[in-house]
């Protein structure tokens, strides 16, 4: 059982996906309940498969027993195996949060949101699971078209900002299928195991940097890397709430953990790749300013939102650049806990626009009343995204610092800090008007209206996993993290 | 492991969830408060005896970072700053349920839990044994904070609250990055009497890291030209000038700021940096300038807001005068200010309450119709001056006589002009509310017990420790011998040649 994990991981959301659709058109509870256990289910897989991994070592599968370099390769590592994981349980919650009937639609279109919604979820599973450079391309190629549907879903605007997104993520993914294409040519492989050994024999050539090249700019672009993220606030805003929240909290991060997996553990440390991360951290420093400053002049809270992410995707690829140890961590550990407040975060702001239709931050005033729950759980995880301990988000900042520190990289420093700052200011103004600013004269005082459970649970427990996780962070960077590092750099 | 520690910082944080579960019982929810301050007093004293018996009470719990964790330790000087704060919050409890509901505050719920928190946060920073523990509660001190300067909504308030935002928000991260230096430079070193940073790195490196921590603790501490925020803040009630503005937040600025001298960097390493020449001269421009600008403010509590600016700055300089008497006058002055400042702030809400007066002129008279607030308030204002037989005569004493220990005379000077200074800018005052001619005629109408009765408290109390400085709590002991201690680790730092 625990040899066919990898591939349980994958198959099971991809069968649901077509199942659900069919199912709800009879029933649209039944659809949402499958779909649920199903999720549940992956979760469960790739849990196990993790703390598998953790005692034992690295799970392979070979897709249809066609033995590596010729076949496909599944591979859980503690790396894959905790984004995975990471995905499935926030997949989990999100689905809950989405209930089964999506935007007050009829069942056929819930029905249609939940199997679109699995196989966005296959997608970057896919992405993350498997050892082979092409069927890496082929989920990223899944997961995005699930996401251009999902995406369209919300009104006209939504489907503009979606169309624009769907033209820019096509250049992005052919940009990384050329690139692929060259190191298929040069080595005549595509598992990614394989291409690592045989890379350093052709790393001095022109066409090995180009495809480093090609593929870098290919996931910049997915991961909304700064000057290459202008899809990302129109799509992020327009788009339903659910959907917004998970994909704001992990796809852009399985774009930036391909870059990852890519530049760590398939090109040789030297030559190109060093290059090409040295350019990434001086990008990512421009990066984390500017988004944080756009995320300043925002009046729409989505937006703001969308433009922190911007920010803090420089803060994940600003540790990969500087490549220490520390680093490192700091990075991998942001990818989990910006993960989890982004996706706290979106699901609250979707959820006080789902119950009462505001989402500009001036009209926000009395909203700690209103929905005291809600916004409690946005200003823990808002404290969280600016760094304050004792919260995930302080922990990540904090190996990001002493990585920048050790490197003497004191420009990095500086990005860092003076983002914190602006984080400050961006997301005081949010609280100066929940809780401090009360309703216009005149108006009568808005009823209390809390979310509903299924709404208002998942966001709780993100929550409770922001100030949790970053109590026990020593727990997951030790027992995961440190695991997933490259191998000259893990313990 | 002993968890005392642990209970004094819980115990408020679980009342101020049943503060805010309280919302619609007013009566159950001062309960609330008061079983919280009394728990909290007795963990706190039931520790004195083993801590002044040369023990330490400690304990750690999870690993934060590698090699450090959730490190809480009363050691001496800890206990000292945790006894004042555990001590004022009853009084200021008393006072603060007469003052909310005599002046008809709304938000009452928000105040008390957020009060709550802020002693909570207290408790850890006086516990915390090493820098990361510090700053965790720091910042949640700076958080809890933010709601009870705002408290009123209006324009004001809010500009004053993002004042005070940007100060200490913005010198945490100074203070972070301080913090993550060190840990790069002596990973997982827990505070340690004398310092553990001498021979670490450099001297210029150290330097710089001094400064940056020097600035993350000196925004609270008020040092100038890192004080404006204070003045601002003093448009929140004034019970939260009164505790947290006269006792727990900028005396954990003060209090970080001996902890990041004398337990982290050590004074010889300062003194091989010259950074204590540097520190001692802001130090002493900040007392002076500070008392100048007192001396300009027609508003009480804005008057006040700069005697504290003042006055804070003289644990700096002991800190950084570096003797056994400056740094024994240093801790101890953060008790005597803390008892001589609170009845300042305790008479200035008992006359706004009673009155709605604050501009001195105003006050004209008032002495006859509250002789317990303005006597009271007599006693106090004579203890800041450094009058004998008051409790700040007995820190400016150890300060002076520190000064001349380190040979440096001219900070002696320092004490006694700002000593005069205290004189030409509370006497006015006092003399204003005795001696001025009304309006109308006065007639004795003070305000209720529940405002009386803390401020006679602690004046009471200032008079008592400036004759038997160890009466009670033993503080003059405690900072005796925390300074002693301190001292005997700066000479073991140094005769170790400053390996670890």
């Amino acid at each position: 059982m625990t040899a066919h994990l990898p591939v349980l991981i994958v198959v099971l959301p991809l069968a649901a996906a077509v199942i659900v659709p069919l199912i709800s058109l009879a029933s649209a509870k039944a659809a949402f309940a499958v779909a649920c256990l199903t999720l549940a289910a992956a979760a469960v897989a790739s849990c196990k498969a993790l703390s598998h991994v953790l005692a034992h070592g690295a799970l392979r599968y070979e897709l249809g027993g066609w033995a590596p370099p010729w076949g496909i390769e599944y591979v859980v590592d503690p790396l894959s195996g905790g984004v995975a994981a990471l995905i499935a349980l926030i997949a989990v919650c999100v689905v809950v949060y989405a209930g089964p009937q999506v935007n007050g639609g009829s069942s056929a279109r819930g029905g249609m949101f939940h199997g679109l919604f699995l196989l966005l979820v296959t997608g970057l599973l896919g992405i993350v699971l498997t050892g082979d450079m092409f069927n890496l391309y082929v989920f990223l190629e899944i997961s995005s078209l699930a996401a251009y549907a999902l995406l369209a879903s919300g009104g006209i605007r939504g489907t503009v900002a979606t169309f624009r997104y769907l033209i820019v993520g096509t250049i992005a993914a052919t940009f990384y299928l050329l690139g692929t294409g060259y190191l298929y040519a040069l080595t005549g492989t595509l598992n990614m195991a394989d291409m690592a050994v045989r890379l350093t024999a052709v790393m001095d050539t022109r066409a090995y940097g180009v495809a480093v090249v090609l593929i870098v700019i290919g996931l910049a672009i997915k991961a909304a890397l700064f000057p290459l993220h202008g899809w990302l606030p129109d799509a992020y805003t327009y788009a339903p709430a659910p959907v917004t929240g998970f994909i704001a909290a992990v796809m852009a991060k399985v774009s930036a953990y391909a870059l990852f997996r890519v530049l760590y553990f398939v090109t040789p440390a030297e030559g190109a790749s060093a290059q090409a991360l040295m350019l990434l951290g001086w990008v990512s420093v421009i990066a984390v300013l500017a988004g944080s400053i756009l995320a300043m002049a925002q009046q729409d809270i989505r937006r703001m939102l969308a433009y922190s992410s911007v920010g803090q995707m420089g803060y994940i690829v600003l540790g990969f650049a500087l490549g220490t140890p520390a680093a490192l961590i700091g990075s991998l550990l942001h990818l989990f806990g910006h993960a989890v407040m982004k996706g706290c975060l979106f699901l609250a702001v979707g959820g006080i626009r789902w119950r009462t239709g505001i989402y500009r931050i001036s009209d926000y005033a009395g909203m700690g009343r209103r929905m005291p729950l809600t916004m409690a759980a946005f200003v823990v995880a808002a404290l969280a995204m600016i760094g304050l301990p004792p919260t995930l988000g302080f922990f990540s900042k904090w190996y990001l610092l002493s990585g920048a520190v050790e490197a003497g990289a004191w420009l990095f420093v500086i990005a860092l800090v003076l983002s914190s700052l602006l984080g400050i200011v961006y997301f005081f103004r949010v609280f100066e008007f929940a809780y401090l600013k009360a309703p216009e004269a005149g108006q009568p005082t808005p009823p209390r209206q809390e979310l509903p459970l299924h709404m208002l649970a998942p966001i709780l427990v993100l929550t409770a996993a922001v100030l949790v996780f970053g109590l026990l962070n020593q727990q997951v960077v030790g027992g995961i993290i440190r695991h997933a590092l490259p191998g000259a750099l893990a313990p | 492991m002993s968890h005392y520690p642990l209970l004094a910082v819980l115990v408020s944080l679980l009342a101020a969830g049943a503060i805010l579960l309280s919302d619609r019982r007013p009566n159950v929810r001062e309960a609330w408060t008061f079983v919280a301050a009394a728990v909290k007093f007795l963990l706190v004293v039931s520790m004195l005896p083993t801590v002044l018996a040369g023990g330490v009470i400690e304990a750690t719990y999870a690993e934060l970072l590698p090699g450090w964790s959730l490190h809480l330790r009363a050691d001496l000087f800890g206990l000292i700053f945790a006894l004042l704060a555990a001590g004022l919050w009853i009084l200021t409890s008393i006072y603060s349920v007469g003052y909310m509901r005599a002046g008809h505050y709304t938000h009452q719920t928000g105040y008390f839990a957020s009060f709550a928190v802020c002693l909570s946060a207290t408790m850890g920073i006086a516990f915390a044994g090493n820098l990361i523990t510090f700053f965790l509660f720091y910042e949640m001190l700076t958080l809890a904070t933010y709601p009870l300067v705002v408290h009123d909504r209006t324009e004001e308030a809010v500009a004053a609250g993002r004042k005070y935002l940007a100060y200490t928000l913005g010198a945490g991260q100074l203070l972070l990055l301080a913090i993550v230096a060190i840990a790069v430079l002596a990973p997982g070193a827990a505070f340690q009497p004398g310092g553990f940073l001498m021979g670490k790195a450099p001297l210029g490196v150290l330097g710089l890291v001094f400064v940056l921590g020097l600035i993350g603790v000196g925004a609270k501490a008020a040092i100038m030209p890192l004080h404006s925020w204070l003045p601002a803040a003093m448009v929140a009630p004034t019970p939260v000038s009164a505790l947290l503005h006269a006792v727990a937040v900028v005396k954990a600025g003060t209090f970080g700021c001996l902890r990041l001298v004398h337990y982290v960097f050590g004074v010889d390493l300062l003194r091989a940096m010259g950074a204590d020449t540097v520190l001692a001269v802001a130090a002493a421009l900040t007392i002076l300038l500070a008392s100048v600008r007192a001396l300009g403010e027609q508003n009480l509590k804005r008057r006040l807001a700069y005697s504290t600016v003042s006055q804070l700055s003289y644990i700096v300089l002991g800190a950084a005068l570096g003797s056994t008497a400056a740094v024994a006058g240093a801790m101890f002055h953060i008790v005597a200010h803390g008892f001589m400042k609170i009845t300042l702030f305790f008479c200035a809400g008992a006359i706004y309450v009673k009155t709605h007066k604050l501009e001195i002129p105003d006050l004209a008279g008032l002495g006859r119709q509250m002789p317990i607030t303005f006597g009271a308030f007599t006693l106090g204002a004579l203890g800041l001056a450094g009058t004998p037989l008051f409790v700040g005569f007995i820190s400016k004493w150890n300060l002076g006589m520190g000064a001349l220990q380190s040979g440096q005379a001219v900070f002696l000077a320092v004490f006694v002009a700002s000593g005069i200074l205290n004189f030409a800018y509370f006497f006015p005052i006092v003399y204003t509310a005795f001696f001025g001619r009304p309006g109308q005629a006065m007639r004795f109408d003070e305000v209720g017990a529940a405002l009386w009765a803390p401020l006679a408290a602690t004046a009471v109390v200032s008079l008592i420790l400036g004759i038997y400085p160890n009466a009670g709590l033993q503080f003059y002991h405690l900072a005796w011998s925390a300074a002693e201690s301190v001292m005997a680790g700066a000479g073991q730092a140094l005769a170790g040649g400053g390996t670890p």
